[in-house]
């Protein structure tokens, strides 16, 4: 078995210890050897989105330092390892290990679905289900096809999702339109991005969703943010803890 | 700053909550016929990757390109004129029109024209412009701009365009109904076509092999526009040029089903030298696309055949409206079109996006859009035009997570304070996050905290 390297981003460290903790129980019970190197902190994309590259040239150094001599990184995250494989070329591009690094970094559902080859998730969700496709897993990371691309259809995280006894997945209207959370976006354009995470919400719930879901704690908690201040029924679960509360 | 900022126009256009979604409705129609007619396609995505080739193989030799459209366009009788920017592009236009007595000018739409703003030049110097694009002309009738490049009336609903007529054109108070209101429209727009001295076009796309203009509408009016008077300018930018006859079928294929949905546009024209006894003009303009040629991570959206595709697809631009982009090309687009052009005045533009990448996935030449938009954030914050405040959050952030204990120790004092401060403090007016949406939750422990292993 490989050994992987956590990488628990920090606004989930913070605010969502839950969801790094099931990430963990999911992970080791597929066999996985963990390491949970306590020095890491953020990777930088807050700094990064929104154009300050001078703050987040020492974070992407931090974290090859960190990170570097895992054979596997995984993070409970599509946005943070997009981050890692797709945006820190301009910080790190011809340094040592950084092009192991980049191939070796994936998304918790990913990682099951394409390294571990798990198929069947395993457990019983009797549960209606909404999967909100975060954007960056979804375009960045190619979790699923997405709706402007015409090529065969795949959706690792709902083939997971799927799997589980009892569970229903609800059809939306707009299958992987932005929750409109997207960082500082959510704070420097608030009104836009509340109207679409509140559209966002009214899709599920007209699909008869119980449960929202997700691969990023970020897009959920800005849903949930609009959820409980508004008091909407529908609840909120990342998808490391759907899965790993289904096992038992 | 910028002094049109995104985020307070968008705000005023969402406030209106029914006109928002109403919008956003319209515009996501559209972008579900597009879906179908992509999905028609099995090669569809074959053909994206041969539309983006061709567009940057002819933009790596773009002046051999020009030269090439310009020796065979001459050939075939047209006058080619070259405009380094749009002051000049105006003036070879108005000298056309001038130098031929003509006061009455139809055009068909065109977002070069938009550009430059042609129209406000050539009626201060007495000609009169009639739009004749069905969208153009209500938002010309109403003074306005097109706040959308394929559909620039989309914005105003079917009941205030039947004010606007019955004010300009005399249609029936109260009358909403879209084929009366059409008719109406067309009856106007036949006495112009038929008392026009000259018409002018924009350009979809210059054949370099034939010298050639293609011009693609749905209504045929630039095909009234352009042979019932003799004169015919077509004005474009110098990116329109593809090299070879054959290439156009990739671009018409991709450009009807992204704009709209259809398969193909209702008219698409071909013109090669003037009508027998008239005359073609072709102004090609440069107006900042050789700059933006010469910038490297900008080069590709030159690559843009102008489909709205982007526009349609961005839950910002559906929920905010063409015109909080405070631009001629809004959208996502626009947004790194407009910088380049002037970035102080547009410099909230980049940030105007959640980096979605839905622009990116849908562009029928494969422009890379929201990671051109971050790449202007980052140029933007290097001009130094990111607040003061915004940037000062971001090095105390990057100082704290470059200190462990210094972020462990924040961590447990932010979820202390969260925990136990009362709610008037923690959403005061300083919290734009609090406003609409409740804080995350302030667990007593941190993941690592709880996960108390010290490995790695």
């Amino acid at each position: 078995m490989p050994e992987v390297g956590l990488f628990i981003p920090c606004y989930v460290d913070q605010s969502y210890p839950q969801v790094g903790l099931a990430a963990v129980r999911l992970l080791q019970r597929h066999g996985v050897k963990l390491h949970y190197p306590r020095d890491q902190t953020c990777c930088g994309q807050p700094m990064a989105n929104s154009g300050c590259d001078e703050e987040t040239r020492p974070l992407a150094e931090r974290f090859l330092r960190i990170f570097g001599r895992y054979e596997h990184v995984v993070a409970p995250s599509g946005s943070c390892v997009s981050m890692v494989r797709n945006h820190y070329a301009r910080f790190l591009e011809g340094k040592p290990g950084f092009d192991h690094l980049r191939r070796n970094t994936f998304e918790l559902c990913e990682y099951l679905v394409d390294v571990l080859g798990v198929e069947r998730a395993g457990g019983r969700f009797p549960h209606r289900v909404g999967l909100h496709q975060s954007c960056h897993g979804l375009r960045e990371l190619r979790l699923a096809q997405g709706s402007e691309r015409v090529v065969a259809p795949f959706d690792k995280v709902r083939q997971l999702l799927a799997s589980l006894d009892g569970i229903t997945l609800v059809d939306l209207t707009r299958q992987d339109e932005c929750c409109g959370f997207g960082g500082t976006f959510a704070v420097n354009e608030e009104a836009v991005s509340c109207m679409m995470g509140r559209d966002r919400i009214a899709d599920h719930e007209r699909a008869g969703a119980e449960v929202i879901t997700g691969t990023d704690a970020s897009c959920l908690m800005h849903l949930e943010g609009l959820i409980r201040r508004d008091r909407r029924p529908v609840k909120v679960m990342h998808v490391a803890e759907l899965l790993a509360g289904a096992e038992g | 700053m910028a002094q049109a900022g995104h985020p307070e126009a968008a705000a005023r256009f969402a406030a209106d909550d029914a006109r928002a979604h109403w919008h956003d409705q319209a515009l996501w129609f559209v972008r579900l016929k597009r879906d179908r007619q992509a999905r028609a396609l099995p090669e569809w995505e074959a053909l994206r990757a041969c539309a983006e080739k061709i567009k940057a193989h002819t933009a790596s030799r773009l002046a051999d390109y020009l030269e090439e459209f310009e020796r065979n366009a001459t050939a075939a009788g047209a006058v080619v004129h070259w405009a380094r920017d749009a002051e000049e592009h105006n003036r070879i236009v108005h000298g056309i029109l001038a130098a031929r007595g003509v006061t009455r000018l139809v055009k068909s739409k065109s977002m070069l024209t938009e550009e430059c703003e042609l129209n406000p030049y050539l009626e201060a110097r007495g000609i009169e412009v009639v739009d004749t694009d069905l969208g153009e002309r209500i938002v010309q009738l109403a003074h306005e701009r097109p706040s959308h490049i394929v559909l620039p009336a989309i914005h105003k609903k079917k009941e205030e365009i039947g004010v606007l007529f019955h004010e300009q054109l005399g249609t029936a108070a109260g009358a909403s109904d879209p084929a009366y209101l059409t008719e109406a429209a067309r009856g106007h727009l036949r006495e112009k076509f038929l008392a026009a001295q000259a018409g002018l076009t924009g350009v979809n796309f210059a054949v370099a092999e034939t010298g050639g203009v293609v011009v693609c509408t749905n209504e045929g009016n630039a095909d009234m526009g352009t042979s019932l008077p003799p004169i015919h300018i077509a004005c474009m930018g110098v990116e329109k040029l593809v090299p070879r006859l054959a290439d156009l079928g990739v671009f018409t294929r991709l450009l009807a089903r992204s704009a709209t949905g259809q398969p193909v546009t209702t008219y698409t024209s071909h013109f090669h030298g003037p009508m027998a006894g008239g005359e073609l003009h072709v102004v090609v303009v440069d107006n900042g696309r050789s700059a933006l040629l010469a910038a490297p991570p900008h080069r590709r959206a030159l690559s843009c055949i102008r489909c709205g595709a982007c526009m349609n697809t961005c839950p910002v631009f559906r929920r905010s409206g063409g015109y909080s982009y405070g631009a001629v090309i809004p959208g996502p687009i626009g947004s790194i079109l407009s910088p380049a052009r002037d970035p102080a005045r547009h410099a909230t533009l980049p940030f105007a996006s959640s980096l979605c990448g839905s622009c990116s996935d849908v562009c029928p030449v494969r422009i890379d859009l929201h990671h051109q938009l971050l790449a202007w954030r980052g140029e933007l914050v290097a001009q130094g035009r990111l607040p003061a405040g915004k940037r000062l959050a971001m090095k105390l952030a990057s100082f704290v997570f470059r200190h462990p204990a210094l972020y462990r120790l924040g961590g447990r004092v932010g979820r202390f304070l969260l925990r136990h401060l009362p709610r008037a403090l923690l959403y005061g007016r300083w919290n734009a996050w609090g406003r609409q949406r409740e804080l995350p939750p302030a667990p007593k422990k941190s993941f690592r905290e709880l996960y108390g292993r010290d490995d790695g």
